[in-house]
């Protein structure tokens, strides 16, 4: 089963922040992280790259809301 | 669409154009090593609107104007425009006013502390070993579940409003345009000597923002988060624009003869280690608690942060304060209750970060 972040409106570094602190304890699986702004799309993709896990989508949800789904092995 | 400017490549390249046209500004007319300085610029533009009387440091500086207004057009071309607000204004408030009055006891944002350096003043080093030991002590807070809460998207009007006061100051500078030789021209005022009389040609000044608002909008170019994140996360990403900038500006200030190696008697700055030290810790602390330097709130507020737009509105009121107060430094030293103010500011981030904590 997938976990999820819900990191919309959350200031910077908190999505980056949070993303990490999930993909350490889960250490492998599929994380879908929401976020809001296009600078949090490009933190948390840049960040989950950093820990070896793969940014398998970005899903636009609509009004500029994005899914991202990660994937660690 | 890729955003090129959020590649390293972008990132150096957004850094090397930021450091050349800060040193530009320096040779067209703006003060020694402040070619960009946000804080110095706010505060020129509170006295300019009479929140303090300080008659050396007034000017509606164009390039502040440019950064919000940059920031929103690059914003709106990619689509990026989020207007959103809502996240503990009154403590953004609260820490844009200190972040302000750290600065103003250092003489300088952490952009200048970069430039100052680039311009061959070391009493910067302290600075910024300040600036990076203040984020650190934010990014200690960030481990313990600081949390300054969510903002929630809202009207477009909202986010526009930072950029319409901007374009309202740009209005009032055209109505009433610095006139030589007199201190007040229409409602705004005009310093008839010192660094608030030194600037760049106004559409240069202008034309130079926009450029830098939009490229660093793009790229999220933040000097803080350039430290917050290498302690932080151990990414380098921020790091080596900023890296960039400093080269860039050293480069373009030997090219222009503006570097000038030493402590004593650089331009807008004093020799007191400690409180450059201690002034760019509270900056830096406040920054990190916000979530961006004081260049990188302008550009949020650009873009739709209406909870940015507040923390720059705190910096504006922290320069009336700091001036007002005997808060800000000279070059002559610390103002009279300008260790008080670093001292009271320090708490109230303390009080900040243990308090606003999420719940486990």
């Amino acid at each position: 089963m997938s976990e999820m972040i819900d990191a919309r409106g959350l200031s910077c570094p908190q999505p980056v922040l949070d993303t990490l602190a999930k993909i350490d304890a889960m250490g492998s699986g599929e994380l879908d992280v929401l976020v809001d702004t296009e600078a949090a799309k490009e933190n948390v993709s840049r960040a989950a790259q950093g820990k070896g896990w793969t940014v398998t989508s970005i899903e636009e949800e609509g009004s500029g809301e994005y899914r991202l789904k990660l994937s660690g092995a | 669409m890729k955003n090129v400017f959020a590649t390293r490549t972008g990132i150096i390249i957004v850094g090397l154009v930021i450091g050349v046209l800060a040193a530009l500004l320096q040779y067209l007319g703006n003060p020694g090593n402040m070619g960009i300085c946000v804080a110095c610029f706010e505060r020129d533009i509170a006295g300019a609107v009479g929140l303090h009387r300080a008659g050396v440091v007034q000017y509606m500086r164009p390039e502040i104007i440019g950064f919000v207004l940059g920031s929103l057009g690059a914003a709106f071309l990619a689509k990026d425009f989020r207007p959103r607000a809502g996240s503990a204004p009154i403590v953004r408030f609260v820490l844009g006013a200190f972040a302000m009055i750290g600065a103003l006891v250092f003489l300088g944002c952490p952009w200048r502390a970069i430039l100052r350096l680039a311009g061959g003043d070391f009493n910067a080093l302290l600075g910024l070993v300040g600036l990076i030991c203040g984020i650190g002590i934010g990014t200690f807070f960030f481990r313990n579940g600081y949390d300054l809460g969510r903002s929630y998207k809202t009207h477009v009007s909202v986010g526009l409003l930072m950029p319409l006061i901007m374009l309202g100051f740009l209005v009032l500078m055209l109505i009433y345009p610095q006139i030589e030789g007199e201190a007040k021209s229409g409602v705004l005022l005009y310093s008839l000597k010192g660094p608030g009389f030194m600037h760049a040609p106004l559409l240069i000044s202008l034309v130079v923002g926009l450029i830098v608002g939009a490229i660093a909008q793009r790229s999220r170019f933040c000097t803080m988060g350039a430290f917050r994140d290498l302690i932080l996360f151990k990414q380098t990403h921020l790091l080596i624009g900023v890296a960039a900038l400093l080269v860039a500006a050293f480069v373009a200030n030997l090219a222009f003869g503006q570097f000038h190696p030493g402590f004593e008697g650089q331009p807008v700055a004093h020799t007191q280690g400690v409180w450059n030290f201690m002034g760019m810790l509270l900056a830096g602390l406040c920054f990190a608690l916000a979530g961006g330097c004081p260049g990188r709130q302008l550009f949020m507020a650009g873009e739709g942060d209406g909870d940015a737009a507040v923390f720059v509105f705190g910096m504006i009121v922290g320069a009336g304060f700091a001036h007002n107060f005997g808060l800000a430094s000279s070059p002559k030293g610390v103002g009279p209750h300008g260790i008080a103010a670093v001292v009271i500011g320090l708490l109230v981030c303390l009080f900040i970060g243990f308090t606003m904590r999420k719940k486990a």
